[in-house]
């Protein structure tokens, strides 16, 4: 049987995610196989008022794009025909609050993180005052999607950086799999499962207009040293992150969800999953505690000596960064033995605030 | 449907040139006064929307432009089963006129629609860069990405109609800016902070 008769035609080019609702799209949405993270910088006099024409324009983009309708002035309808499920997620860094004059409806966790002893943060990948997620299940929609919302943004801001990755392509593996990342390891095991233990982890439940149904952002741009991770033998890397390589397991139990028992102890006497483990150090038990990692891998071009440029864009999405995101980034920061093979060179913060209805656009309720 | 293929056919440079209508026209027809502005609340969508009237105009946009003319643009509805003809557009900021693109010497041209722009029964009328358009002749004030342009429409029998149109930041269009030197005029539409070259 060859692919043409196991791929339905437009299978996944037409399926269209929700775009209006009480919470923006594109975080607990299934996450989509490409996503692109655009950085933007405020124009000098770039105030409240011209934020709110601004954002109302890309609101409109994101609107029609994400429901398979070209943008408005649209110069290549055709690439607006396949949304793919595009969703379009708005970020405000702390600097959008204080171009607007309205730093008193940031949420107080949305500030600059502490510098922790493993970061090796670079400008170029770090910061910025407006964040652009744009995420599909096709490349060629997501390039479009970012080419009309920067256009747009033009006369607002300039870019200031931009990451993009990728996950598994749809219908490679069953939906709702956590996915590896190219250590080889499952990547998001301890997510908040879908539902009412996310929506709490996630997003604030009550407050006013600004706040309620919001969430925040960190991303942070983490290199993986693809180098000095080959010398390590298979043992070696289960210790470390402190699961299976093969199911995700950890290493006191058999499958991916089977709770770790960090007291148990092997014949050297030794606890079986070690304190330094990755998983040690990120483990949260109480829901309401945990961050839901939405993560892309990024692949750059190698070396001449063929020395990988890979990593992780690591999205974390929480209520509250302090005290959901920074108590573990912490415990990591701390102790946590990948930290010999990884290298955070990026790091931003962002609010997300809440959704809107037709008729209405991102961020009103800040700058309305 | 398309009201003129300029660029299709033809190995030609979309550098256009401008008949001497354009230089002489400023002035004609309704212009309002340069005070009233209609610029300055934009609605709570950036999708601007269009009254029920005459026709429908489906998705309305206008160039953002710091000075000089610019152009509207959008999809004319007539669902009725008379054809219906657009004599004039007026917007506060500027002098309009009704614009067409066409072929004149094998050079394309930009000149004034005359009879006006038909609209067929049960059909629709694009207006659209390198087609027909709505020109704003000599801006008297600034249109700024995400403003939004209230204009009114008059037609053959009489009849007006409103609708309004958010400002795009839009490069193309440049035929309906370039003066008649057959060159192209970089800068001409340049929006608030913006240049031509695309930004870093």
């Amino acid at each position: 049987m060859d692919a043409a008769d196991t791929t339905p035609v437009a299978s996944v080019g037409g399926l269209v995610e929700p775009f209006y609702g009480v919470r923006q799209a594109g975080i607990a949405t299934e996450p989509q196989a490409h996503g692109s993270f655009v950085a933007l910088t405020l124009r000098a006099g770039t105030d409240r008022a011209a934020l709110g024409r601004w954002l109302r324009l890309l609101t409109d983009d994101a609107a029609r794009l994400t429901q398979g309708r070209p943008a408005l002035a649209d110069t290549e309808a055709e690439l607006g025909l396949l949304p793919a499920r595009l969703t379009v997620t708005f970020g405000f860094g702390p600097g959008l609050y204080r171009a607007g004059g309205v730093d008193d409806r940031r949420p107080a966790s949305v500030t600059d993180l502490p510098s922790f002893r493993i970061d090796r943060l670079q400008p170029a990948w770090s910061g910025g005052d407006l964040l652009l997620q744009i995420c599909a299940d096709d490349a060629i929609t997501v390039a479009h999607a970012q080419r009309v919302l920067i256009k747009d943004s033009r006369p607002f801001a300039t870019v200031r950086w931009v990451q993009q990755g990728f996950r598994r392509s749809p219908g490679v593996e069953p939906g709702g799999h956590t996915q590896r990342n190219l250590f080889g390891q499952l990547d998001g095991t301890a997510n908040p499962q879908p539902g009412a233990p996310m929506d709490s982890a996630v997003f604030v439940a009550d407050g006013p207009a600004w706040l309620r149904d919001s969430t925040t952002l960190v991303l942070r741009r983490i290199s993986m040293n693809l180098e000095t991770w080959d010398l390590l033998g298979r043992t070696d890397r289960e210790l470390a992150v402190g699961r299976r390589l093969a199911t995700g397991a950890p290493l006191t139990g058999t499958a991916e969800r089977d709770e770790p028992d960090f007291a148990a102890t092997g014949p050297d006497g030794l606890t079986v999953i070690p304190d330094f483990s990755h998983m040690t150090r990120a483990h949260v038990t109480d829901d309401r505690l945990k961050i839901l990692r939405r993560p892309y891998n990024y692949d750059g071009a190698p070396t001449a000596e063929g020395h990988a440029d890979s990593g992780l864009i690591f999205a974390s999405y929480q209520a509250d960064i302090t005290d959901q995101f920074l108590p573990i980034q912490r415990r990591l920061a701390d102790r946590d033995l990948l930290n010999e093979w990884t290298t955070p060179i990026g790091s931003a913060v962002f609010a997300v605030p809440p959704g809107c209805q037709p008729g209405g656009w991102i961020g009103e309720q800040v700058l309305g | 449907m398309r009201t003129t293929s300029p660029f299709g056919s033809r190995r030609r440079s979309a550098v256009v040139l401008a008949t001497a209508a354009v230089l002489v026209a400023v002035g004609a027809g309704g212009c309002a006064s340069s005070d009233s502005s209609s610029t300055a609340q934009p609605s709570p969508s950036a999708s601007a929307s269009a009254a029920a009237g005459v026709v429908t105009i489906r998705d309305p946009w206008v160039k953002a432009a710091d000075k000089g003319m610019t152009a509207a643009f959008g999809t004319l509805v007539n669902d009725g089963d008379t054809d219906v003809t657009l004599t004039s557009a007026a917007t506060s900021v500027s002098p309009m006129e009704l614009h067409e693109m066409t072929m004149k010497d094998g050079k394309m041209v930009m000149q004034q629609k005359q009879g006006g722009i038909v609209i067929k029964a049960k059909s629709t009328h694009a207006l659209e860069p390198g087609g027909d358009h709505l020109m704003l002749m000599d801006l008297t004030k600034p249109v700024q990405a995400g403003d939004e342009l209230t204009f009114t429409l008059t037609f053959a029998d009489g009849k007006t109609q409103q609708f309004t149109a958010v400002a795009k930041p839009f490069t193309g269009a440049q035929e309906t800016y370039a003066p008649g030197h057959g060159e192209p005029m970089p800068g001409m539409s340049a929006t608030p902070g913006m240049t031509m070259t695309p930004a870093s």
